[in-house]
């Protein structure tokens, strides 16, 4: 078994533990290319099923291509898609012009708590990565979140051997992780080998492109040549770029995500 | 793509000892962080006065920077042209101790960070424990911040002896010894001249000199079901393959039940996955012939494979992290591969204070960050290995209500007190083992005994004095020293258990309750017997072992026979 082998089992194990163990479950899937990845490895855990619905938090921000690309997939591989908007912030006026944090807040960690109330979700499945940033690399696989959703990074429960944690009080919510040991190059890596369809917004347009997908305002594409997957993997060799350096949100204060995570958000 | 092997690597040792430090310095060194990370390093540093601090590198959470200390762990990917590593850098303070379990219960091989000027501290000696008790053998000691000792080689070698002398003692043989400077930067990516004494390789060289652990692959098959799936006309018996390897048309067996069964397909998703054998490692699905229910937790097996253990009972050693202590006759919930089952703890054999490694006398609970041997009985029978056989099927965790409390390896099976023979009377009950068969084993080279009548014997019963390997006359009295019971048999029947104490010498043989002769044939003697009997202490080895040479005959009423 190579590398990518290795982390493949690893995430079906996983997926296939949170099916197991929560009969309200459903997945985050924000288009992107790890998100996708999970889906693919959703359906290789399930043999070419997508048993839990996908639910994508729609900002009303989001690059128009991301949408148009969400409901193609969607029909293609006949896929439960539960799509949220908070309404009632988008209706008060919400927008990055609010402050990104505030904004981040209202329209994807409020509206992620919306939706898991609506539908009573006990876990839900994101694929996060630990070389993301530095509050996503101190995750559990299985991770706790209070009834508000909070997490309480400081004093998380031990996590080892493939146990992980699945016992939890009433009223309490998980978030699984499948990805959390993938890199950004694995990512890529993964996608060449399972010829898995990807947005083209990663590809290099006129000298740019984009690394990470979020809000149309707040994601900016980075200075790239690749249009092909192996001149991104090359890119990301070389790099000295951050992942994120194109997401505005993190750069409004040092600890930005780890305090946005810290409420709730993915 | 070439495959490229992943090598992981805790780095372990007391809190402040420089671990982050040092990973951050190799990181930083050898170019694998981001300049963005660097530059948000930079910043913070500056912000705060003080000079580049690498552990930022690792410490990314706001209260480890500003407190700078590591809270939970982190990994991080590095490569030298050699393989990859996934580096795992653990929390130093105790009270993230099941943060730094976490970390080091998925590593290979191990980095223990010794500070120089502070030596051998509280958590480096639980680290180690910990490390000896994962079972991880592969270790490098690295002594750090050698410029705080004026990189002194004799220094370096007093703090080598101390710790080597302490590891020795937990069976745990580092394999490489490295003096470093993890904020110099000495001898961690490139050799240092202030330490031309020392002639071995750099930290960054000495890993590539890990080798890695035979995989798991050639062991005995182990599949533990993780669920069954009906989603179309298939059903899916999914899981990962812990050991061994599978493929279509093997015959299997299925534990704890032993139904037997042939692959019929292993499933695949898309198309291109179609794979026609399948080894450890591999999260897979397969049907299989008959069409049995089969459930989470069943444990798939070659069929002629006898190896894998199904009981309730086993030996364990475990390290403990819960909320509580850990207390006999509470139920647990105990998880091994996919199995579940509640679980107590009947007995606390051992507690270790993983610091000072000495034994906690008489210890009726298991201290949070404390390791023990326990036998614990299971509500159902499980299956598993030894640790030392398999090491997956060979561990297991322990939930106290809703949290992963502890973590443990099987040491081995158990004969517990039902499955030994003994007298009772009442509510006194005496352990005998003078009715076990003694054995020569020629191939091992020692003596064996063979618990022949694995039954309770009340009062009125017959008993066997007349063995294959022993023979004691009609009428005699059996001697516990160790809970001072006296059992009397009489015309070849248990007839009376009484306590030591109430025990009145009747002329007749004694033996001890495995059977040895007791050489008293006297009143008198029996009096200097009962005296030295009384002031024996009870748990003392050595002065048990000058009381038996003085006062038992081995030969007299036993023998014992070769076997092959």
């Amino acid at each position: 078994m190579d590398h990518l082998d290795r982390l493949e089992a690893e995430s079906i194990y996983i997926l296939r533990e949170a099916y197991s163990k929560f009969s309200k479950i459903a997945m985050l899937w924000s288009i992107g290319k790890d998100s996708t990845v999970l889906l693919w490895l959703v359906k290789k855990a399930f043999f070419g099923h997508c048993p839990f619905p996908l639910i994508h938090i729609d900002t009303t921000y989001k690059i128009p291509e991301m949408i148009k690309y969400r409901d193609k997939l969607a029909k293609e591989y006949n896929l439960d898609l539960i799509v949220h908007i908070n309404e009632e912030a988008i209706k008060q006026g919400m927008g990055p012009e609010k402050g990104r944090l505030v904004c981040c807040k209202a329209l994807k960690t409020d509206a992620l708590q919306q939706v898991i109330n609506k539908y009573k979700f006990e876990a839900l499945i994101l694929g996060i990565r630990r070389d993301e940033e530095g509050s996503r690399s101190k995750e559990r696989f299985f991770s706790l979140r209070n009834e508000d959703l909070e997490w309480d990074y400081t004093n998380q429960p031990p996590e080892f051997w493939n146990q992980f944690n699945t016992d939890f009080p009433k009223g309490s919510h998980v978030r699984v992780h499948p990805l959390l040991s993938w890199t950004e190059i694995d990512i890529w890596m993964y996608i060449k080998r399972e010829n898995i369809p990807v947005i083209d917004l990663y590809f290099a347009k006129n000298g740019k492109r984009y690394r990470s997908l979020g809000c149309a305002p707040c994601t900016f594409p980075v200075e790239s040549n690749a249009t092909t997957i192996d001149e991104i993997i090359e890119e990301l060799k070389n790099t000295k770029v951050n992942e994120r350096a194109g997401r505005a949100q993190d750069h409004e204060d040092a600890y930005a995500m780890q305090k946005l995570r810290k409420e709730g958000y993915m | 793509m070439t495959a490229r092997e992943l090598l992981k690597i805790v780095v372990v040792g007391h809190v402040d000892h420089g671990k982050s430090t040092i990973i951050g310095r190799l990181l930083y060194d050898t170019k694998s962080v981001p300049e963005t990370a660097i530059e948000r390093v930079k910043r913070i540093s500056k912000e705060k006065g003080r000079p580049f601090e690498y552990a930022y590198l690792l410490d990314a959470l706001e209260e480890e920077q500003k407190q700078g200390i590591t809270i939970d762990t982190t990994q991080i990917k590095f490569s030298t042209p050699k393989r990859d590593y996934l580096i795992i850098d653990a929390p130093g303070h105790k009270e993230f101790l099941k943060n730094m379990i976490s970390g080091a219960a998925n590593a290979e091989a191990a980095l223990l960070v010794i500070d120089a000027a502070e030596g051998v501290q509280e958590q480096s000696k639980r680290h180690a424990y910990i490390l000896s008790l994962l079972g991880i053998q592969k270790v490098y000691v690295i002594v750090n911040k050698m410029d705080m000792i004026e990189f002194s080689e004799k220094k370096f070698k007093e703090i080598k002896y101390e710790i080597s002398t302490f590891l020795s003692k937990l069976n745990v043989y580092p394999q490489k010894y490295i003096p470093v400077s993890g904020f110099l930067g000495e001898n961690i990516a490139r050799k240092s001249d202030k330490m031309p004494w020392y002639k071995g390789e750099t930290l960054l060289q000495a890993l590539d000199l890990f080798e890695k652990d035979k995989e798991l692959e050639d062991r005995p098959l182990r599949f533990p079901i993780q669920d069954v799936y009906k989603f179309d006309h298939r059903r899916i018996i999914a899981g990962k393959i812990e050991s061994g390897r599978l493929k279509v048309g093997d015959e299997i067996k299925i534990l704890p039940e032993g139904k037997v069964s042939k692959v019929k397909s292993i499933e695949f998703w898309p198309e291109n996955n179609k794979k026609d054998e399948v080894v450890a490692g591999m999260s897979i699905g397969i049907t299989i012939e008959d069409e049995f229910f089969n459930k989470r937790g069943e444990v798939i097996v070659h069929k002629n494979d006898n190896t894998l253990y199904v009981s309730d009972t086993f030996r364990a050693n475990l390290f403990w992290l819960g909320k509580r202590n850990l207390v006999k006759n509470k139920t647990y919930k105990l998880k091994l591969v996919t199995q579940e089952t509640e679980c107590e703890i009947v007995s606390i054999d051992k507690v270790i204070d993983a610091t000072t490694l000495e034994t906690v006398e008489n210890a009726t609970e298991v201290r949070t960050n404390d390791v023990a041997e326990v036998t614990i009985k299971t509500k159902e029978k499980i299956c598993f290995d030894e640790f030392k056989g398999n090491p997956t099927t060979g561990r297991f965790v322990l939930v106290d209500e809703y949290d992963v409390s502890g973590g443990g390896i099987v040491s081995g099976l158990v004969n517990l007190k039902e499955e030994v023979t003994k007298f009772v009377k009442d509510d006194k009950e005496m352990i005998v083992h003078c009715f076990d068969e003694y054995y020569y084993s020629l191939s091992e080279g020692l003596i064996r005994k063979h618990p022949k009548y694995k039954r309770t014997f009340k009062v009125g019963d017959a008993v066997p004095i007349e063995g294959e390997t022993y023979s004691y006359p009609e009428s005699f009295d059996v001697i516990d020293i160790n809970s001072k019971h006296v059992a009397k048999i009489r015309k070849g029947q248990l007839s009376d258990l009484v306590d030591f104490d109430q025990y009145i010498y009747s002329e007749l043989p004694i033996i001890t309750s495995d059977g040895f002769y007791v050489k008293v044939n006297s009143i008198d003697e029996f009096k200097d017997f009962k005296n030295e009997l009384v002031q024996l202490e009870k748990k003392d080895n050595s002065l048990l072992t000058t009381f038996a040479n003085k006062w038992c005959d081995i030969s007299k009423n036993k023998s014992f026979k070769f076997t092959i």
